[in-house]
């Protein structure tokens, strides 16, 4: 609001003002995004490195702690190799949609209260629509590179991807039923007055939702399509260079948002864990970022202990188990509330 | 002024792509372009004011829907250029489903002019003081609560259609019953048995 003003007082119309001070913002919070992915990738390595009892990246810099960086200007500096037989527009958009729609899911965090590009009404179900788009930056590359190990990983993807959607979504609708309110904000602010969702009849959907987020952003023990010892890498095996790099920045990017996003539907988002005064001094976007590496940690955990699933293992999972149980929670979560609240929320 | 610059790129878009979805030679590139059209549609409803619809459209048409059609797609191999060949015979009854459908989006765009009263109902559609979602549930759960359940119903019948039309029962194929598995435990499996050297079980 601040910098829309600033321009304003410059001589722009209100309307461009407003653009150009969303676009700036917009921008700012992209550069952070990156950089933060820069230090969570270095983070899952080390993680991953401790639990095996190994170093991780410690040459680049000091603990290592430049290696992403270096990593990303190989990637950069690289000839970007298209396959012969690829359909190349599409082989080249596929790592273009997974980044962008990575991204795009930021406008609508609260990082605070107030914090937030872009606070619009239906923000959950614009997530969940951007967290849905996801597959096609999976099925373009697998289609597009022409390799049947591509193929079959794209193919894998959208069904796994579809699958463990519905219940992400009948997870989140328990949420939404207690909050009463699409908007992230109005979701947190919920959370003020009725304690954070996962410490309430809720739990068992944050589970559900903790391993749904495994399995829609592809980590181990769900990722089945990089299986790398059947499908060589999954459906990036054709892409080097600067295609492979948005590849894994995307996906890495979708991890935090949908780490973000479970703190704001579970853990209270920007709220301190007690409303009193030695933790109302911190701010709230650090708690809130806390809380998204507190998540990342237990992702990077089970992917350091956890076995691969079977493919039909991993869709009983999702069709048997996490299906009827969200559906379940959605009846018991607005019984609970027409008893217990009357109804109103 | 942004508005209807962002109006006319979406719908440039919208009816560009739509066209691109009949005339692609390949069958994916259709397919991805019914996509984009999607997604400028949803566009449209944002521009309009009905978020919630736009959401919906993305998320049921273009998450779910259109991934099938383009796993549907991909894994067939037709030869679509054989396929298309005839396709020219059919273009007289496809230009007359057109035109119906043309003369029928003049009409209801037509209402508007011939009957003042219908743009005061439709200025009334959503109260003030709430956000479209809350007017769509509050009206749909209310005033139309019946109607939207027999809608479910026959969604629900068309499910259980689809699933009883698939479904086909292989004998002799060996299922996996993970709670008989859990179940299981070594006392009642396993016969430890002592063997005696060189005289064998």
């Amino acid at each position: 609001m601040l910098l829309t003003h600033y321009f304003n007082t410059l001589g722009l119309p209100y309307n461009w003002a407003w653009t150009l001070s969303q676009v700036l913002v917009l921008g700012v919070c992209e550069f952070l995004a990156l950089l933060g992915v820069a230090a969570v990738i270095l983070l899952d390595r080390k993680i991953w490195a401790a639990v095996q009892m190994r170093r991780g990246p410690n040459v680049v810099g000091a603990f290592g702690l430049l290696q992403t960086i270096a990593d990303a200007f190989k990637f950069l500096l690289k000839e970007v190799i298209i396959p012969a037989g690829a359909n190349k527009v599409i082989f080249i958009l596929a790592p273009l949609v997974t980044a962008t729609l990575a991204f795009a899911g930021w406008a609508v965090i609260p990082f605070d209260n107030g914090w937030v590009v872009s606070n619009i009404n239906v923000g959950i179900l614009y997530l969940f629509a951007v967290s849905s788009l996801g597959v096609y930056g999976v099925i373009m590359a697998g289609w597009a590179s022409n390799s049947k190990y591509a193929f079959l990983s794209a193919l894998r993807a959208a069904a796994q991807m579809v699958s463990y959607e519905v219940s992400i979504g009948f997870v989140m609708i328990t949420v939404l039923l207690f909050a009463g309110s699409l908007n992230l904000s109005d979701i947190v602010r919920a959370q003020a007055q009725q304690g954070w969702f996962a410490f309430t009849i809720l739990f068992p959907m944050f589970v559900v939702f903790f391993v749904s987020t495994l399995a829609e952003t592809q980590r181990p023990p769900f990722d089945l399509l990089e299986a790398e010892s059947e499908l060589v890498a999954g459906f990036f095996v054709e892409y080097s260079s600067t295609p492979f790099l948005l590849f894994f920045l995307g996906e890495y990017v979708s991890i935090m948002l949908l780490c973000a996003l479970m703190s704001v539907l579970f853990l209270g988002g920007w709220l301190p864990p007690l409303q009193m005064w030695p933790f109302t001094l911190v701010p709230g976007v650090v708690w809130f970022f806390g809380k998204i590496m507190f998540l990342f940690f237990m992702i990077a955990m089970v992917k350091a202990f956890v076995p691969r699933y079977r493919y039909d293992q991993l869709m009983r999972l999702g069709w048997k188990v996490f299906l009827p149980l969200s559906l379940f929670w959605v009846v018991l979560s607005a019984g609970w509330i027409l008893y217990f609240h009357g109804g109103a929320h | 002024m942004i508005a209807a610059l962002a109006f006319y790129i979406f719908s440039a878009i919208l009816i560009a792509s739509a066209l691109m979805v009949i005339s692609a030679r390949n069958p994916v590139h259709s397919v991805l372009f019914l996509i984009l059209a999607f997604f400028n549609a949803a566009a449209l409803f944002v521009l309009l004011g009905a978020e919630f619809l736009a959401m919906i459209l993305v998320i049921v048409y273009v998450g779910a829907v259109a991934v099938l059609f383009l796993f549907v797609v991909m894994m067939l191999d037709v030869d679509f250029a054989e396929l298309k060949k005839g396709a020219l015979r059919y273009l007289p009854f496809g230009g007359l489903v057109g035109l119906v459908l043309a003369a029928e989006l003049i009409l209801v765009g037509g209402v508007w002019a011939f009957a003042p009263k219908a743009q005061q109902a439709l200025a009334s559609a959503t109260p003030a003081h709430m956000s479209n979602t809350e007017a769509l549930g509050r009206i749909l759960y209310t005033d139309y609560v019946y109607y939207f359940q027999i809608a479910g119903l026959v969604l629900l019948v068309a499910m259980i259609g689809a699933i009883v039309l698939t479904l086909r029962r292989r004998p002799g194929v060996r299922r996996q019953s993970i709670a008989r598995q859990n179940a299981r435990d070594p006392a009642e499996t396993m016969d430890v048995v002592d063997i005696k050297p060189g005289q064998g079980a």
